[in-house]
């Protein structure tokens, strides 16, 4: 007992309050939505509880772990100078914001060109993973939450389900056609687009001597490891029920939501984390069209433009904030980010050659 | 199983600039094709002095902690590595932090790569590349041991300073043995040197005043003694 308490001590120690409150908030505003938007539970599926509560869980996590994230020096800068310079009249004039975003959002988010230079088959790989979480995300959760629900319309001539948002019937699907083969085959659907995804980036760690190298088990496999046993498990449930009448779909259900559960807690801790701080990119690609077309930081040594002025300045900033003192003798004088990394390099040659006194013995 | 790590020394005053450990570097794995060890001329008008410049895995990474993706990261053995490819956004922080001007921001991959001291290598228990490759022993990875016997004229410090900051670095820097630690006083560095720029200026004049240079175009003239040369020098004339 009295262990107990000091450990919970200690936590309280460790844990960020500001976060622990905002993780908090968005815990009780997604059960709250989940409440409402499943009509007081009316429609949500008690079936799907596990997944209820894992998603509950992820969001407490995900949301305290962003906190903590944005409470870092740089962070923090990055995150009000991308806000700042989204909503600046400067970069509204012809509409050059939303410009900026809808080009970022299409490169970075949605393409991910930079994968693609990083490796095309790397990009293949995570492109097929991607779209495949999304689809899935996008229609496991409203089901979860019971924002979607279908219920059984007609039976004569042709058998109909009829599809609830919100408790509202939009849309009548004739299960024997088309859209209601997509509709309820999606999961499938994003299995075959997910194991293929885990294949390639399986094997690109591998043989990839690099890759192989620094890879770690917990950060780099454990992801892709949950990731192929969310897919295939549900894959297996297909198969049980679409070729084996059914056959150990229990036992197969329990199986799949165990991975999926397992999946959902780990999201704030690992690698998947990536999915919800990526799109805080998009704040960089602000700071890099607002200084496109200024004046560079001039370096002393080299005597040309290196760095926005902007961002060595920023980076002053931060650096006293994380107690560095990187500054001059006196104000007059550049602080050592102020000088290209190129001329840091040359005055550490020159440095060197000094304590030498100019010979080499 | 991972090799237990040994120390890297850096003897600033044998480098020759051959860039053999820039060749070298560019077959490491973890950045295959690109090289992340720097060899710079320092003050070519006065001197040959050059200065090879890797990582150096300080204690406290500046460049990780102006991460604003918390990208960069330590290992238990003290190697800083590469970003986390899930997390850099190349936003060039780590670039203009490093108080050793080392990382290097791939903007098209989005992603910053470094010297990670050849870790697929190191790891393996085989020596980084560079310090394979290096002829004059500038760059050299053993023991402390190793390095003593070798080098009893000099030693081994791993403390810089860099006006009031103080940065202590995992890899050593090998220094006169009345020296305690390196002093970056750029202020004082900054004065009546010359730099390349600087250099390149006066060379140009100079090539134009001989007329080796043609003043209107900027092209060489023909049969001109500066055709082949590829050096720092000529490439900011």
């Amino acid at each position: 007992m009295h262990k107990l308490v000091e450990t919970i001590r200690a936590l309280r120690h460790e844990l960020d309050g500001r976060s622990l409150f905002f993780a908090t908030i968005a815990t009780l505003l997604l059960a709250a939505a989940i409440v409402v938007g499943s009509r007081n539970l009316f429609d949500f599926d008690s079936a799907l509880i596990g997944y209820c509560f894992a998603s509950l869980f992820a969001a407490f996590g995900l949301v305290y772990r962003y906190s903590v994230w944005l409470s870092k020096p740089p962070t923090r800068k990055y995150w009000h100078r991308g806000w700042q310079l989204c909503f600046s009249p400067r970069l509204w004039k012809n509409l050059r914001s939303p410009r900026i975003l809808a080009e970022a959002v299409t490169r970075k988010i949605v393409v991910q060109d930079f994968i693609w230079y990083r490796s095309p088959q790397r990009w293949l790989g995570h492109f097929l993973i991607a779209v495949g979480c999304v689809l899935a995300a996008a229609i496991t959760f409203p089901l979860v939450f019971g924002w979607v629900h279908f219920e059984q319309g007609q039976i004569e001539p042709t058998i109909t389900y009829i599809v609830y948002v919100l408790g509202f019937p939009v849309r009548e699907l004739d299960v024997k056609g088309a859209e209601a083969w997509v509709a309820l085959h999606g999961l499938i659907i994003a299995s075959f687009l997910v194991i293929p995804g885990v294949m390639l980036a399986m094997y690109r760690r591998m043989v990839d001597q690099g890759a192989a190298a620094v890879q770690r088990f917990g950060r780099d496999l454990l992801p892709l490891i949950l990731l192929f046993a969310v897919a295939f498990t549900g894959l297996l449930l297909w198969v049980s029920y679409e070729f084996l009448h059914g056959y150990f779909y229990s036992a197969l259900a329990q199986l799949h939501a165990w991975t999926v559960i397992g999946t959902l807690i780990y999201l704030p801790f690992g690698k998947l984390f990536h999915i919800f701080q990526r799109p805080a990119s998009l704040g960089i690609s602000y700071y890099k069209a607002a200084n496109a077309d200024k004046e560079p930081a001039q370096c002393p040594v080299t005597k040309q433009g290196f760095a926005p002025k902007m961002q060595t300045d920023d980076l002053k900033e931060v650096l006293a904030e994380l107690e560095f003192d990187y500054s001059g003798k006196t104000d007059a004088d550049p602080a050592w980010n102020e000088v290209s990394p190129r001329g840091r390099r040359i005055l550490i040659g020159r440095a060197y050659s000094k304590m030498r006194h100019g010979k080499f013995d | 199983m991972i090799a237990p790590f040994k120390e890297f020394f850096i003897d600033f005053q044998r480098c020759i600039g051959c860039q053999a450990c820039v060749a070298g570097c560019a077959e490491c794995h973890t950045h295959r094709g690109s090289p992340m060890i720097h060899v710079d001329k320092v003050d070519p008008a006065v001197s040959p002095q050059t200065v090879p410049m890797l990582c150096m895995h300080c204690k406290v990474p500046t460049c990780a902690m102006v991460c604003p993706a918390d990208a960069i990261k330590q290992d238990e053995n003290g190697i800083v590595h590469s970003s986390l490819k899930p997390r850099c956004i190349s936003c060039s922080n780590c670039e203009l932090a490093c108080p050793f001007g080392v990382p290097i921001v791939d903007q098209k991959k989005q992603q910053m790569q470094k010297c990670d001291m050849c870790f697929d290598r190191t790891s393996a228990g085989k020596k980084p590349m560079c310090a394979t490759v290096c002829p004059t022993g500038a760059l050299f990875y053993g023991t402390m041991e190793e390095m003593k016997r070798l080098r009893p004229h000099s030693k081994p410090i791993n403390k810089w300073r860099f006006g009031k900051q103080l940065v202590e670095t995992r890899v050593w820097v090998m220094v006169p043995l009345d020296v305690e630690e390196m002093v970056v006083d750029w202020p004082e560095l900054l004065k009546g040197v010359e730099g390349p720029v600087d250099f390149a200026m006066k060379l140009k004049e100079r090539f134009q005043l001989e007329g080796f240079v043609d003043p209107e175009s900027n092209e060489p003239l023909p049969f001109n003694m500066v055709n082949d040369t590829k050096d720092t020098e000529a490439q900011f004339l």
